[in-house]
């Protein structure tokens, strides 16, 4: 018994599959913001405008 | 719904919550188990049910548990009792959290033995003590006159270690080692899960998962560069890969062949766990799950194809040949009694033994964690337990149920009861409920909204429909193929049988206990008007 050239092509579609995967997913993660760059960048900015301090 | 009343605890880093879902995915499943039942099942052509199984079935229940378990944690719950009243907010929702309570307990209770074994044949690798096979017959009493085969001298020592000759050897003098064992992984166990989410479970995964990819590598390089034994010339690493991997058409054909992929896929992924439900309420608000639980699959895919598809299979072709079929149907004849004989065979095998055992000790135990902390955390929001309280009373409760498996050792009868009942049974049954929940209650609609909020990538709407109408059904088929091929079996053995029996019976109580626990958690819930039933 030996690896036939059917056995080589599922293997390594089955594994090219698996790394495409892997890699992409790994790649998108990590090249993301850090969660609080992130939050910092969807919540409303912080700016004290002072124009309530004398509301009243 | 009320909110209020979060624990706060939360992951510290994107990264770490992939990694602690990965690591509760990764298992001895990967390496033993898939390739194995590759082997059996057609070769390179169990891929395909095996892919088509990921992309209808896995992902998208990873998908679906990710999305409620933030939405319940949003909503000041952590347990699943608690996540699915949130979600559907009718009074026996809760009971069925119950279902996702009992089943990492159970699995728990057996599953730290198991993690033991694997310590305990990695001490005995770096000891020197597994590589000498006449040092191992003479400490073993063998005859070597009567014992000549190596094959049956690890055999032996298997079933001594674990105590399946009869019950209550490991109690015995002389056969206490596995007990030390199970001791050091239980204290372990609960030390990580005092420590919490962040300190505790997301600091070891960091460290243990990229640790698993280092030595399942190194191995994987000693297995690939094997020479065949003398004498048997044919018995090479590429007709190992053979064995695995070439395909045989006509086993697409038998259902049986379907039922295994399925049946890996929904194993391997830790669906239907109550787990994944679990580490996902402690996001935030907007932490994406989309990527997060793509990522964490694709993490165990690749522990699973790339590292189990490559190693298992062909080092122990290499020593076995074709003899392996005896081997590769079951999980532990290929890892602890078909790999040991190739270990002792390969040059620096204690040091490849050692990395190989001292992985699967690895995988095991960022699998164990998280099968404890479901349970911590219903103990903690349930009844308002501090951590101390809620671990040594599920210290107790997880020291009383593994007692109960470690002294039924004989033929590992009350393991394999609890693997059934619990690490089969029950989560088709919570998988099957889940579903129901996310496509019939919960909704595509608000689900697909919930699972964009925040989400680094777009997943596409056929995927909603699939957890709906596809996914379910898939799963009843699957659910129904092991019931008709295994139940028979196993309901014999319950009236045959007192052990199973017994252990049935411990079962019925443990999840009786729980039911009596979500209970009370519910009406304390409604009193603190944290839920309100529709």
């Amino acid at each position: 018994m030996t690896l036939t050239l059917s056995g080589w092509l599922i293997m390594l579609v089955s594994m090219g599959t698996v790394l495409a995967l892997v890699g992409f997913s790994l790649y998108k993660v990590l090249t993301l913001p850090p969660v609080e760059v992130e939050e910092h960048l969807k919540a409303p900015p912080d700016i004290d405008t002072g124009d309530t301090e004398d509301a009243d | 719904m009320a909110n209020a009343q979060h624990s706060g605890e939360h992951w510290a880093s994107r990264l770490g919550v992939i990694l602690a879902v990965a690591g509760s995915a990764v298992g001895l499943g990967n390496f033993l188990r898939f390739p194995g039942n590759a082997a059996q099942n057609g070769g390179g052509a169990f891929m395909l049910p095996y892919f088509i199984s990921l992309l209808i079935l896995g992902i998208p229940l990873c998908w679906a548990e990710w999305t409620m378990g933030r939405y319940g944690g949003r909503r000041g719950f952590n347990s699943s009792p608690g996540i699915f009243t949130a979600i559907w907010p009718h009074r026996a929702a809760k009971y069925f959290g119950a279902v996702a309570l009992a089943i990492p307990l159970l699995i728990y209770m057996y599953y730290v033995q198991i993690e033991a074994w694997c310590l305990g044949y990695a001490w005995h690798y770096l000891s020197g003590y597994m590589t000498d096979v006449a040092a191992l017959r003479e400490q073993l009493g063998l005859d070597p006159q009567q014992v000549k085969d190596d094959a049956q001298v690890f055999r032996e020592f298997f079933s001594r270690y674990v105590g399946s000759k009869e019950h209550g050897a490991v109690f015995a003098a002389g056969g206490r080692e596995l007990l030390w064992m199970v001791m050091v992984a239980f204290v372990l166990n609960f030390v990580l899960i005092y420590r919490g989410v962040s300190k505790g479970i997301e600091s070891f995964c960091k460290v243990a998962m990229p640790l698993m990819v280092v030595c399942a590598l190194c191995v994987l390089v000693r297995v690939l560069t094997l020479d065949p034994p003398p004498g048997k010339p044919e018995q090479t690493v590429l007709a190992g890969l053979g064995f695995m991997w070439n395909p045989q058409p006509e086993k697409l054909l038998d259902p049986g062949t379907w039922l295994a992929a399925s049946g890996q896929i929904f194993f391997s992924l830790s669906v239907g766990f109550g787990i994944i439900i679990n580490y996902a309420s402690y996001l935030r608000r907007d932490d994406d799950v989309a990527l997060s639980g793509l990522t964490a699959s694709s993490m165990n895919e690749f522990f699973e194809v790339c590292l189990g598809g490559l190693i298992t299979i062909p080092a122990a072709f290499v020593f076995f040949g074709m003899a392996l079929k005896d081997y590769a149907g079951s999980t532990f004849n290929l890892g602890f009694l078909a790999l040991p004989n190739v270990f002792a065979q390969m040059p620096a095998g204690w040091l490849f033994g050692f990395l190989w055992f001292f992985m699967l000790f690895l995988a095991a135990i960022t699998s164990s964690l998280s099968m404890l902390q479901p349970v911590i955390a219903f103990l903690e929001e349930g009844f308002g337990l501090r951590r101390h309280a809620s671990a040594t009373i599920l210290g107790l409760i997880t020291a009383l149920g593994c007692g109960y498996v470690l002294y039924f050792s004989g033929g590992t009868k009350a393991l394999d009861q609890f693997d059934f009942w619990s690490g089969t049974m029950l989560i088709f049954i919570l998988a099957m409920f889940q579903t129901f929940l996310y496509g019939w209650i919960f909704g595509i609609q608000r689900g697909e909204q919930e699972l964009h909020q925040g989400a680094h990538i777009r997943v596409p709407r056929i995927v909603q429909w699939n957890l709906k109408y596809i996914a379910p059904v898939y799963l009843l088929v699957i659910f129904l193929g092991i019931v008709w091929q295994q139940g028979p079996q196993y309901a014999k053995q319950i009236w045959n049988d007192p052990v199973v029996f017994g252990s049935v019976l411990f079962m019925l109580a443990v999840f009786v206990f729980l039911l009596v626990m979500v209970h009370i958690a519910g009406r304390r819930w409604e009193r603190q008007g944290r839920i309100q039933y529709q």
